[in-house]
C-alpha cells in the first residue's frame, strides 16, 4: 500500500531539472501584455489630483487604468468588500495600488508605473497600536472577549502573581515565488486564469465579480505555487483581477507578477501583537488564573483579521488546563499593509503569550521550566479526574504531550545537558548558553465551520490509469503526493498509475482555501470517497461476472482478486468499461462533530489537536547580542503519517521558519509608514547556516484518535510553533547575565538581545 | 558589438543588444529557459543561480544582476543543462530528490546550480557555498544532507568539460588596463562595470538607464595578485573569493570576515576595486584595508597616483576620484598579524553590516605603539576612530586603557538609526568590539560562531 511510504515529492524531478512550471513559466501567446501597479507614496490621505500623462506616453504602454475605468466591482477583499483593487480616492497605506499600467513588457510596465504624478491631501496616519487605540480605530465594535471562570478573582486569590507586556512582531511570508497571475480571454468572453493561489475558488469569485460574469465563466487553474504559507490565501486576488480586467479590455492575454519589493510593500504579513498578561499561581507553579490582553495590528483592511485574532485567543491556553482565564482581543485598524493569513493563523501569537507566562513563572519560582509545564498540562485520556476543557469549553480528549514530553526529554538528554550548560556558563563571562523547551497543541479545523468541506474528482480510464483531482492546492507541502498515495492505496495500484493534475475550478467547484493545515485531512477524505465509489461499482460488477459477492473482491498489488479468480487492475478497468460501468466519480467530505459560536467563544471549533515539542539550545554574546541556535531536538505528532518523510520536511522547515520569526525577521516601518525592510537585503529570513548545527527531528509514534484519513494528522502549521523554544532559549541565556526576568520582545534580534543583556547587567 | 558565449554547450552570439540586459531576462524571455527563476531580482536569494566558466574556472553567479557583455567568451550552464543530454541526472539532482531537498521547488534550480558548481570545484563547506541561496520551505537540513551525499561522487563528464568560445568583438570591453585607461580618459562619462553586484540593482530596482558602459572583465592584468615580502597587491578586478584565498592565511580574521561577505555568488562577481570605488559607507573591505594601512592606486590615462585608502573617502557619496580616473589596484603592507575584523549584522551570512569594526593595534614593551581602528556603518564613509586611537597610543595595553579608549567612541562617531540598527546599538556594540579585540588578542573564544552544543 502506498500510504505511509516515504516517497519523494511528486514533482521533485521536475523541481531539480527546472522543468516544473510556475505561473510566470507558462508559455504565453504572442502579444501577451504585462501589468504593474502605480503605488501610493503616503500612508493616509486623499488623492486631490492625478496626472498620468507621462505614464500613458511611456514606452510600450498600452493602457492605464484607474478606479473609474473598472467596469464592475472594484474590490479584492476576501471578507467585507473594504479593499478596492485601485484606490477610490482615499489612501490607506503607503504602497496601496492607485493605477494599473498595461504594457508590452514587464519592465515597460514597471518603468511607466513610476511616472505618475499624484497630489495628496495628507492626513495623519495611524501606524502604531497606541495611535490606533487612542483613535479607537478598530474592526468590530469593541474587543472580543472569551472567558472561563472568574480569572481576576482567581489571580488575586492565588498565592503568587506575575504580570508583563511584550511586543511580538509580524512576519513577511517571503515565498520564493512572488505573487503572479495570468488571464487568457476565451472566445465567448469567458476567462481562463492561472494564479499562484492557495484559494482558486476565491480568485474565481473575485474575477467573476470584476468582469461582471457568473462564476461559471471563469476557470482558475493552479498547478503549483513556489511557496504560500498563507500569503497566497487572499493576496493573489489583486493580480488575478487586474489580469482579467485588462484581458477583457484588450482582448489579449495579460500577465502580472510583482517585483519583490512591490510584493513586500503591497501585500499583507503576519499580524503583529502586543500581549499583556497577568497570572496567579501557587507555590508549585500551578496556574489559578490568567488574563491576556491582545492588541492586534490588523493594518488597513479587514481581510482575514477576525478569524486570525480569534485563533490567537483559541491558542492562549496552548497545552495547559487553566482553571480561570479571560482573553480580551482588540483588532486595531492602522495605516499599514493589511495583515493576513500566515502559517498558524494567529495561533502562534496566542501560544507565545502563554509560553511567555510559563517561562516567567518558572523563572520567578525557580522551577525547571519543563517540570512547571508538565504540572499544568491537560490530563491524558484515561487520566481525566476533573475539568479538562479549554477556555472555550471544548473537552481535550486526545492529549498526547505527557508521553511525548517524556520521550523527548530522554532522546535529547535534556537533564544532563542543562547541567553541563550551567557549568559552562560559570566559566564563560561574555558568551552564555541557554536551553528551553516548548510544547505545541494546535487545533485542527477552520474556525469558520462551513469551510471544513472538500471535493474530489477521480476517473479510471479503460487502460487502468487513474486521473486524480481535488480542491487542494500544492505549495510545496507535498499534498498532491500524499493524496495520490491515498488514491493508489484505495485501488491497490502503483503510484505510477495515478496522474496528479492541477487544481481546477472547473473540475472541483466551491473549494475552500488550502489553509488551516487541512489540505490532507479534507482532500484525502474526499479522494477516498471518490475512489471508493468507483471501486465499489467495479467490485459489484466484477463479482456478478464471477458469480461471487462484492465483499469477495479485493484490490491489491495492481491486481483485482475476485473470489478465486484474479485479473490485473487494467483488465478490470477494461471489463468494467465494456460492461458500461461508470468509472468516474466525485467525492465529498465534511468534517464531523464541529460546532462553534465565535461571538460567545464556546463550542468545539476543532476536530482534534496536533501535538509536538521541541528543545532548543542557543549561545549569545554579551558584547553584540549576536546569537545562534546550536542544537534542536523535536518530537512531533503527525498521527499515523501518510508520508513520514514529507511530514518530517514540514516539521524541519516549520521550525526554522518559526525560529526566524522570533529572531532575525524584523519588519521596520519609518515614521511615514514606509516599509524599510522591503527586500531580502534588509529583511532577513534564516539562511543555510542559521539552521541548528545539530537538528534531530522525529515523528511521534501514534495515530489520530479521531477518524481522519488513515488516522493521520495535519502537519502544515503546527511545527511552526516549535520555534518558540528558540526564543525562550535566548531568554534563558540572557538571564545568565544578571538577576531579574529578561522579558524579551520578539523578534529577539541581536540588538534586542544586546539591550536586554545590558539591563541584566544594570548597564542602562 | 558582438557578445559570444556558450549556453548549455551551444554557442550563442548576440549582436548590438542592450548592454544592460540581464542574463536572467535573456534566459527566460529570449531563450524560453524558465528553469532559472527570479526570486528577488537583486542577487540576494540565489533562485537565478547559474554556473559560469571562464579561464579561471567555474563559479556560481546570480543571473539577475549579470549583464550579458560580462559573459563574453564564457560558458554558462543553467539548470536545464545540469543533466546530461540523454536525461541522465547529475548526482546532485538525484540526491536532492532522494533526500527531499525540494518542497515548493522554486529555489531548487538555484540550489542545484550552486551545488553542481561546488561539487565540480570539490568544495564541501556547504554552508558557505549555499549562503546565497534562500529556501523558505525546508529549513535547509535536507539540502545539506543531499550535498553531503554527493561529496565523493565523480564530476560527470558533461560538467567537467566546458569549452570556451572566442570572445566576440565589443568596443567597450578593453582587454588591459592600458586600453581601459585610454578608453575611459576619452569617455569619462561612461559607467565602469566591474562585477555589477551594485550597478545591477540600479537597473533592476532603480530602473535607471546606465548610459554608455565600459566592461572591465576582460582586463586580465587588473585581475592579477602579487605577494612580495613587502606587500600584497590586488588588482582592482580581483574578485572577493580570490581575495579571501590570499588574505585568509595572512590575516585569518579578515579571511573569516570575507567568508561572511555577501554570498558565494556575490563574492564570485564582486571585486576589490568595485567595493572601494562605489564609496559605500557600508562596504566591508574599506575599514579592514584602512586598519591595515593599505594604499589605493588610481590611474587616469597614463597618470598614476597612490593615496592612503582612507583619504579616498571624502564624504557620503563623494570620493577622491577625478573624471576618467579609475581604481587600478590596492596594496597592503606585509605586517605581523594583529588585525581583527568584526562584522555585525542581523543575520550572520549574506547580510549587509550594521557595524563593521577593524582593529589593528601593535604593542611593544606593554605599550601601544600603533593603533589603526576603522569602522563601516558608523558614519557617511568608512572612517578611522581618531579619538579612540589617540586614547590608546602610548598607553599600557590593559583593560583599563581599553575601557577608557572605548569611551571615546562617541567623539568619533554619531551613527544613525535605520532598519539595520539603532544609533545606540551601533555605538554601544562598536565600543564593545574594542573590548572584544583586547580579549581576542589574549586568546580564547569570543564569538558564538565558535561555540557548539
Amino acid at each position: 500500500m502506498s500510504v505511509a511510504k516515504p516517497l519523494p515529492h511528486d514533482a521533485a524531478k521536475l523541481h531539480v531539472t527546472g522543468q516544473a512550471r510556475y505561473v510566470d513559466d507558462i508559455p504565453s501567446p504572442r502579444g501577451t501584455l504585462h501589468l504593474a501597479f502605480g503605488l501610493s507614496a503616503i500612508a493616509k490621505g486623499r488623492i486631490t489630483a492625478m496626472d498620468l500623462s507621462e505614464v500613458n506616453s511611456s514606452e510600450g504602454v498600452v493602457a492605464v487604468l484607474t478606479a473609474e475605468d473598472l467596469p464592475f466591482e472594484n474590490d479584492v477583499s476576501p471578507s467585507i468588500y473594504d479593499e478596492p483593487l485601485l484606490s477610490d480616492g482615499t489612501v490607506n497605506h503607503l504602497g496601496q495600488p492607485i493605477f494599473l499600467v498595461v504594457a508590452q513588457s514587464h519592465r515597460a510596465a514597471r518603468v511607466a508605473a513610476r511616472k505618475g504624478k499624484i497630489d495628496y491631501a495628507e492626513e495623519e496616519a495611524l501606524l502604531t497600536l497606541d495611535q490606533a487605540l487612542a483613535a479607537d480605530s478598530r474592526f468590530e465594535d469593541g474587543p472580543r472577549i472569551y472567558q472561563k471562570g472568574d480569572a481576576a478573582t482567581a489571580i488575586t486569590a492565588a498565592p503568587h502573581q506575575i504580570e508583563g507586556t511584550f511586543e511580538l512582531g509580524g512576519q513577511e511570508h517571503f515565498y520564493l515565488e512572488g505573487q503572479a497571475a495570468m488571464a487568457q480571454p476565451q472566445d465567448d468572453g469567458a476567462m481562463l486564469v492561472n494564479s499562484s493561489t492557495q484559494h482558486p475558488t476565491e480568485i474565481q469569485h473575485k474575477v467573476a465579480d470584476a468582469i461582471g460574469l457568473p462564476m461559471h465563466a471563469v476557470r482558475v487553474e493552479t498547478r503549483r505555487m513556489g511557496g504560500g504559507f498563507g500569503g497566497k490565501e487572499s493576496q493573489g486576488n489583486a493580480l488575478a483581477v487586474s489580469c482579467a480586467v485588462a484581458a477583457r479590455l484588450t482582448g489579449k492575454t495579460c500577465k502580472m507578477r510583482y517585483d519583490r519589493d512591490d510584493d513586500m510593500v503591497i501585500t499583507g504579513k503576519r499580524h503583529a501583537f502586543r500581549i499583556s498578561y497577568r497570572a496567579g499561581y501557587d507555590a508549585e507553579g500551578r496556574l489559578a488564573g490568567v488574563e491576556f490582553l491582545h492588541l492586534v495590528n490588523c493594518g488597513w483592511a479587514q481581510d482575514l483579521s477576525l478569524p486570525v485574532a480569534d485563533r490567537a485567543m483559541l491558542h492562549s491556553d496552548n497545552a495547559y488546563a487553566i482553571p480561570a482565564i479571560r482573553i480580551e482581543s482588540h483588532r486595531l485598524k492602522t495605516n499599514l499593509q493589511s495583515a493576513t493569513a500566515y502559517r498558524g493563523f494567529g495561533g502562534p501569537q496566542g501560544m507565545v503569550g502563554i509560553e511567555r507566562v510559563m517561562d516567567h513563572i518558572a523563572f520567578e519560582r525557580g522551577i525547571d521550566p519543563v517540570e512547571l509545564r508538565r504540572r499544568n498540562y491537560y490530563a491524558a485520556p484515561g487520566n481525566v479526574t476533573g475539568d479538562n476543557t479549554t477556555p472555550y469549553g471544548m473537552e481535550v480528549s486526545d492529549f498526547e504531550l505527557h508521553e511525548l514530553t517524556d520521550q523527548l526529554l530522554e532522546s535529547s538528554d535534556y537533564a544532563a545537558r542543562k547541567a553541563e550548560i550551567a557549568e559552562w556558563n560559570k566559566t564563560s563571562s561574555d558568551l552564555k548558553r541557554g536551553i528551553a523547551f516548548s510544547p505545541v497543541k494546535f487545533g485542527i479545523s477552520f474556525t469558520l465551520t462551513h469551510l471544513n468541506q472538500a471535493g474530489a474528482l477521480v476517473h479510471v480510464y479503460q487502460d487502468g490509469s487513474v486521473h486524480l483531482n481535488h480542491g487542494g492546492t500544492e505549495m510545496g507541502q507535498g499534498l498532491f503526493q500524499k493524496v495520490a498515495q491515498v488514491a493508489a492505496s484505495r485501488f491497490g495500484i502503483a503510484m505510477e498509475k495515478v496522474k496528479i493534475t492541477a487544481t481546477d475550478t472547473a473540475k472541483v467547484p466551491n473549494t475552500s482555501a488550502t489553509a488551516a493545515s487541512s489540505g490532507s485531512d479534507l482532500n484525502g477524505m474526499a479522494v477516498k470517497a471518490a475512489c471508493d465509489t468507483i471501486r465499489d461499482r467495479m467490485a459489484t460488477f466484477l463479482a456478478e461476472r464471477h458469480q461471487t459477492t462484492a465483499d469477495a473482491v479485493a484490490f491489491e498489488g495492481n491486481r483485482v482478486r475476485i473470489g478465486a479468480d484474479e485479473i490485473s487492475f487494467d483488465e478490470a478497468a477494461k471489463q468494467c468499461y465494456e460492461g458500461r460501468i461508470s468509472l468516474s466519480a466525485t467525492g465529498f467530505y465534511k468534517t464531523p462533530s464541529l460546532q462553534w459560536d465565535r461571538i460567545k467563544g464556546e463550542g468545539r471549533p476543532f476536530f482534534y489537536f496536533a501535538y509536538g515539542a521541541s528543545i532548543t539550545e542557543v549561545a549569545i554574546d554579551r558584547r553584540t547580542g549576536e546569537n545562534r541556535i546550536l542544537r534542536t531536538d523535536i518530537l512531533h505528532d503527525a498521527g499515523a503519517s501518510l508520508n513520514p518523510d514529507l511530514d518530517k520536511g514540514q516539521v524541519e522547515g516549520g521550525y526554522v521558519q518559526g525560529a526566524g520569526w522570533l529572531t532575525t525577521e524584523e519588519l521596520v516601518w519609518d515614521g511615514k509608514g514606509a516599509l524599510r525592510t522591503h527586500a531580502p537585503s534588509t529583511y532577513k529570513i534564516p539562511a543555510c547556516s542559521d539552521r541548528p548545527d545539530t537538528f534531530n527531528v522525529a515523528l511521534y509514534d501514534g495515530q489520530n484518535r479521531e477518524d481522519t484519513i488513515y488516522r493521520s494528522k495535519a502537519v502544515g502549521e503546527p511545527p511552526f510553533m516549535l520555534g518558540i523554544s528558540a526564543w525562550l532559549a535566548l531568554s534563558d541565556a540572557v538571564a545568565q547575565f544578571g538577576p531579574g526576568y529578561p522579558a524579551l520582545d520578539a523578534p529577539a534580534t541581536s540588538e534586542e538581545v544586546w539591550r536586554r543583556v545590558r539591563r541584566q547587567r544594570n548597564e542602562l | 558589438m558582438t557578445i559570444t558565449f556558450h549556453l548549455n554547450g551551444e554557442e550563442v552570439s548576440l549582436k548590438d543588444g542592450d548592454p544592460s540586459a540581464t542574463l536572467l531576462d535573456f534566459l527566460r524571455e529570449e531563450q524560453g529557459l524558465t528553469g532559472t527563476k527570479e526570486g528577488c531580482n537583486e542577487g540576494d536569494c540565489g533562485a537565478c543561480t547559474v554556473m559560469v566558466t571562464d579561464g579561471q574556472g567555474s563559479k556560481p553567479l546570480n543571473a539577475c544582476i549579470l549583464f550579458l557583455p560580462q559573459l563574453n567568451g564564457k560558458s554558462i550552464r543553467t539548470v536545464e543543462g545540469a543533466a546530461d543530454a540523454d536525461g541522465t541526472l547529475h548526482p546532485v539532482q538525484e540526491a536532492m530528490i532522494t533526500h527531499h531537498g525540494s518542497q515548493c521547488g522554486f529555489c531548487t534550480p538555484g540550489f542545484v546550480m550552486s551545488m553542481v558548481t561546488a561539487h565540480k570545484n570539490g568544495d564541501t563547506d556547504h554552508d558557505n557555498q549555499l549562503a546565497g541561496n534562500l529556501c523558505r520551505c525546508t529549513g535547509y537540513a535536507p539540502i545539506i544532507r543531499a550535498a553531503e551525499a554527493v561529496e565523493e561522487m565523480p564530476v560527470p563528464q558533461w560538467i567537467a568539460k566546458e569549452e570556451l568560445p572566442a570572445a566576440g568583438d565589443a568596443p567597450n570591453m578593453p582587454t588591459s588596463s592600458d586600453e581601459l585607461a585610454a578608453l575611459y580618459a576619452a569617455k569619462p562619462d561612461a559607467r565602469l562595470v566591474a562585477g555589477a553586484t551594485d550597478l545591477g540593482l540600479w537597473v533592476t530596482k532603480g530602473l535607471r538607464d546606465l548610459g554608455e558602459m565600459i566592461f572591465l572583465d576582460g582586463c586580465a592584468d587588473l585581475k592579477e595578485i602579487s605577494v612580495s615580502d613587502s606587500e600584497v597587491r590586488l588588482g582592482a578586478m580581483v574578485d572577493m573569493n580570490r581575495m579571501r584565498e590570499v588574505i585568509a592565511p595572512l590575516h585569518p580574521s579578515y579571511g573569516e570576515m570575507i567568508r561572511r561577505f555577501a554570498s558565494q555568488q556575490v563574492r564570485a562577481a564582486a571585486t576589490v576595486g568595485g567595493n572601494i570605488a562605489n564609496g559605500s559607507p557600508i562596504g566591508d573591505n574599506p575599514p579592514a584595508l584602512i586598519a591595515l594601512g593599505a594604499t589605493l592606486h588610481l590611474r587616469k590615462g597614463d597618470a598614476r597616483r597612490a593615496i592612503a585608502i582612507e583619504d579616498f573617502f571624502i564624504e557620503y557619496g563623494k570620493q577622491d576620484r577625478a573624471p576618467g580616473e579609475f581604481v587600478e589596484a590596492v596594496s597592503i603592507p606585509r605586517q605581523e598579524d594583529s588585525l581583527r575584523v568584526y562584522k555585525l549584522s542581523k543575520r550572520f551570512d549574506q547580510d549587509i553590516s550594521a557595524v563593521l569594526g577593524a582593529f589593528n593595534v601593535t604593542v611593544a614593551d606593554g605599550k601601544v605603539t600603533t593603533a589603526r581602528i576603522a569602522f563601516g556603518g558608523m558614519a557617511g564613509t568608512p572612517m578611522r576612530a581618531a579619538h579612540v586611537e589617540a586614547a590608546l597610543l602610548g598607553q599600557p595595553w590593559t583593560q583599563e586603557t581599553v575601557t577608557a579608549a572605548a569611551a571615546e567612541m562617541g567623539k568619533d562617531f554619531t551613527p544613525m538609526d535605520d532598519m539595520r540598527a539603532s544609533a545606540e546599538y551601533r555605538l554601544g556594540s562598536a565600543r564593545n568590539m574594542l573590548d572584544r579585540y583586547f580579549a581576542d588578542l589574549a586568546g580564547g573564544t569570543h564569538s558564538v560562531l565558535e561555540v557548539s552544543a
